[in-house]
């Protein structure tokens, strides 16, 4: 296992290394000026010459890469163009609220879907089942946003359970935390919820009509060990792979969320970077981004023997 | 095994992740959404409204622009010499940076060395200047070498860039660096600690500022300050700005989008107006160097087709916040003329008429004009759909080109063929106070230089009159450059004024005297405890 873990991750080094060139010239062949965006749309272009030359932006794009690669062998991610803060410093400020909507968001997918999509396959046709069924193709056809402003307009405005947007830190108590939180992991969590509890249904479908479940029920056992025990066990893989990857994908993809609930991330800082074409940030931002998906998916990986004995790596 | 993996997971994250410093409580705290984030602090360097309005928080200026565009004594009083060459500032009493150091006048000095490196209409002035000292700590002497005629406006201009003082050490950062602290003398101090660059800027009274003793008017007089701490925040949706203002989570948006006004009549605890008397001018600018609009008579054909009131309705919406007039400088300024309205006057078919008349006789040979449309810019993104009808209704070949607004600023710089990259015609708009003179006012550029603003329009006769402008003094006399340069403008097709709009902002209604301003000002401003 040691052994197949070191391959996965030297095997991520070239992968990083070719993620960060694209990157790299991707955003170079975008039109657009950070300096441009530093000076505002009155300034002159000499005004904007300026700022470039003291940018370091009209060095050769050879330069520009092996100097970045180079720092950040070195642990340097450099600085904002536009702040001029260290993009690690505005990462940090940032990752806490993108990580804990992600995380709360995930933990009502699996607190949610799993028991109903158990539920839906045990009742296969069934009311329960066309019921989940119907739902979860209201979570993935009505955006989230839309879903979100619902969510505003039921519980924040009309009922005022929870606040209308923003977001409190853990240090801030854990109540603070969870009535901020809330509303916007319920909202990122809906198209997961409807996702993962099809997947769910689907693998228990699967596993249900096997000898070993008909083998369990002759025995005697109750129908919650068998549903849980036996058949949610053996239907997790698929499960999992849905939890893992739907995790990163939270990350890279609540710009929505964080915007229609006003917390302070990192899908909104990217998008921000995008738009003002500040380098430095956005290409911190992917590789974190590709670091996350590659360290998911070893962890995926990893589940997979932890939950099933059957499954070795070498 | 999945939850409690997930649950672990979950709480390695909020240990390394979640656990950040909550901000330090303060007595009153103005919490506001601004009309932009805030991504870049130097005031000297970026054009940008809310770095200007962050300027005015943290640092001052030698003068300040009453409410009746009148300079007045704000850092120091001044006198002027007979022969109206010679300016002596004397700093007031009681003058000090935020990291405790006493202002001098070698700091002045440095800061106004700087703000000319990095402003045209500054750079423009110290052609005319032949020295910048100080006499004593507290005493700057300008001299100038010849008349120029606007010393006193471009030292209180609040438009972009203004000559805000910082300490020495700052002012020496190389042109085009940005300065490395925050350190000013004006009103608030910014709190470095809790900035996070698009998203949160934090300002605390600065208990040291002893304010002038007369009345606050726009950026003179007495900046007395109210509250406690100000909280900007940054949320790029604005029905969640409003759902905050309603709940009581922030206490004044700067600028709401007019359509949502409506939800906001229906709660009585806000209200809403215009606290920025100035608007802001949309422009199409025309590319000169460019076929077709590098023909006088195809730019004359251009703006009898557009329509002001037309631009401004599909952009704005409700008349009660839109002007239409012909002024270049802005309606309703000191020297807002009507020259050249006949352009724009007139019922919109006898305008076509005439622009169809006017585009045959020309010579127009159909090349298309490339139209630049930002699609991230609600302010801008619909003017060029209603401008490309009615041009092609006056027999142009239009073509628009959407793409985000950072692609459209940087495009705009280029002036290869359209085909290849370049543009014809682009929208943007303009503060009032980035207009309001011919000094200032870029768009009435006519030296066609590679370093004017994009269009780049040649006219000899707008540049003698804007030499006789800088030397100008009394104000009847700039009047009659200013239109005369504005009626050139319009018969050479400078560009299209398409209206002018106003900013509408909403409040609590436990928020009180709010001022009026040529820039969001939070001296004065007052809510309860």
């Amino acid at each position: 296992m040691l052994y197949y873990l070191l391959r996965r991750l030297l095997m991520a080094v070239p992968v990083m290394f070719l993620i960060a060139l694209i990157v790299f010239l991707l955003l170079r062949l975008t039109p657009g000026d950070p300096a441009q965006a530093i000076a505002g749309d009155q300034a002159s272009p000499e005004q904007i010459a300026a700022i470039r030359d003291s940018l370091g932006l009209d060095a050769p794009l050879t330069t520009q890469f092996t100097t970045w690669i180079g720092n950040m062998l070195h642990g340097d991610f450099g600085n904002s163009l536009i702040s001029q803060r260290p993009v690690l410093e505005m990462i940090g400020q940032r990752i806490g609220p993108t990580l804990a909507l992600a995380t709360v968001a995930m933990i009502l997918t699996v607190i949610i879907s799993l028991p109903l999509g158990v539920a839906a396959a045990r009742r296969h046709g069934g009311l329960v089942d066309r019921l989940v069924m119907s739902l979860s193709v209201l979570g993935f056809s009505v955006p989230i946003f839309v879903i979100g402003y619902v969510l505003i307009g039921i519980f924040a405005v009309h009922l005022k359970w929870f606040p209308v947007q923003g977001y409190k830190p853990l240090s801030d108590g854990i109540w603070p935390f969870l009535h901020r939180i809330f509303l916007p992991g319920l909202a990122l969590s809906s198209i997961y919820i409807a996702l993962v509890s099809r997947m769910t249904r689907a693998a228990m479908l699967e596993v249900l009509r096997e000898d070993y479940i008909r083998t369990a029920r002759a025995k005697g056992l109750s129908e919650r060990v068998v549903l849980f025990r036996h058949a949610l066990r053996n239907a997790a893989i698929p499960i999992l792979t849905v939890v893992g990857t739907g995790f990163a994908m939270m990350i890279s993809g609540v710009v929505v969320t964080e915007t229609v609930f006003n917390v302070p991330g990192l899908g909104r800082l990217v998008v921000d970077a995008v738009l003002a074409r500040d380098y430095p940030l956005i290409q911190a931002i992917i590789l974190l981004t590709a670091g996350t998906y590659v360290v998911i998916n070893l962890l995926i990986d990893v589940s997979y023997a932890l939950t099933d004995p059957r499954i070795r790596y070498q | 095994m999945t939850i409690s993996g997930l649950r672990a997971l979950g709480w390695a994250a909020m240990a390394t992740g979640f656990l950040q410093a909550g901000p330090a409580l303060a007595e009153t705290v103005l919490n506001v959404v601004m009309q932009a984030p805030l991504r870049t602090l130097d005031p000297h360097l970026s054009t940008a409204q809310i770095v200007r309005t962050h300027g005015f928080m943290v640092f001052d200026t030698l003068l300040g622009m009453d409410a009746d565009y009148k300079p007045q004594p704000q850092m120091a009083d001044y006198q002027i010499s007979e022969d109206g060459l010679t300016y002596t500032f004397t700093l007031r009493d009681g003058l000090s940076w935020h990291d405790g150091t006493p202002v001098t006048a070698e700091d002045c000095a440095a800061s106004l060395k700087r703000w000319a490196a990095n402003d045209p209409a500054g750079r423009k002035m110290m052609e005319y200047v032949a020295s910048t000292e100080a006499t004593s700590d507290r005493v700057l002497v300008l001299k100038l070498d010849r008349p120029f005629g606007h010393v006193l406006d471009l030292l209180a201009k609040p438009s972009p860039v203004p000559p805000f003082m910082m300490p020495k050490r700052l002012a020496e950062t190389p042109a085009g660096e940005q300065v490395a602290e925050m350190i000013g003398s004006g009103p608030f101090k910014f709190v470095a600690e809790e900035y996070r660059p698009g998203d949160q800027a934090v300002y605390v009274r600065n208990e040291d500022y002893q304010p002038r003793s007369e009345p606050a008017s726009w950026t003179a007089g007495g900046k007395v300050v109210n509250i406690d701490k100000v909280v900007w925040k940054a949320m790029p949706d604005m029905q969640t700005s409003i759902n905050a203002l309603q709940s009581g989570d922030i206490d004044l948006i700067e600028q709401v989008t007019i359509d949502l006004l409506p939800l906001l009549q229906m709660n009585d605890e806000v209200a809403y107006g215009v606290i920025n008397p100035l608007g802001s001018q949309v422009t199409g600018r025309f590319n000169h160097r460019l076929p077709p609009f590098d023909n006088a008579e195809v730019r004359r054909a251009a703006m009898y087709a557009l329509d002001q009131e037309q631009l401004m309705q599909t952009a704005i919406g409700n008349p009660e916040y839109y002007t239409l007039c012909a002024s270049d400088y802005g309606c309703g300024v000191p020297l807002a003329s009507d020259a050249g309205s006949q352009y724009l006057t007139g019922s919109p078919e006898e305008r076509m008429a005439k622009a169809q008349e006017i585009l045959k006789s020309s010579g127009y040979d159909g090349t298309p004009v490339l139209m630049m449309q930002p699609t991230d810019l609600t302010i801008l993104s619909t003017q060029p759909i209603v401008a490309a009808e009615r041009l092609r209704e006056a027999g142009f070949t239009v073509e628009i080109a959407s793409m985000d607004w950072a692609t459209l600023q940087s495009r705009k710089n280029g002036w290869q063929p359209a085909a290849e990259g370049g543009w014809n015609m682009l929208f943007t708009y303009w503060g009032v106070t980035g207009i309001w003179n011919p000094l200032v006012h870029a768009m009435l550029d006519g030296s066609g230089s590679d370093n004017a603003w994009a269009g780049w329009p040649v006219s000899p006769e707008i540049e003698t009159l804007r030499e006789q402008y800088l030397v100008a003094t009394e104000l009847d006399e700039q009047k009659r450059i200013a239109s005369e340069i504005q009626q050139i403008a319009y018969d050479q097709g400078f560009y299209y004024n398409a209206g002018e709009f106003q900013s509408v902002a909403a409040w609590r209604n436990s928020i009180t005297e709010l001022q009026p301003g040529p820039i969001t000002l939070f001296w004065g401003v007052k809510k309860p405890e």
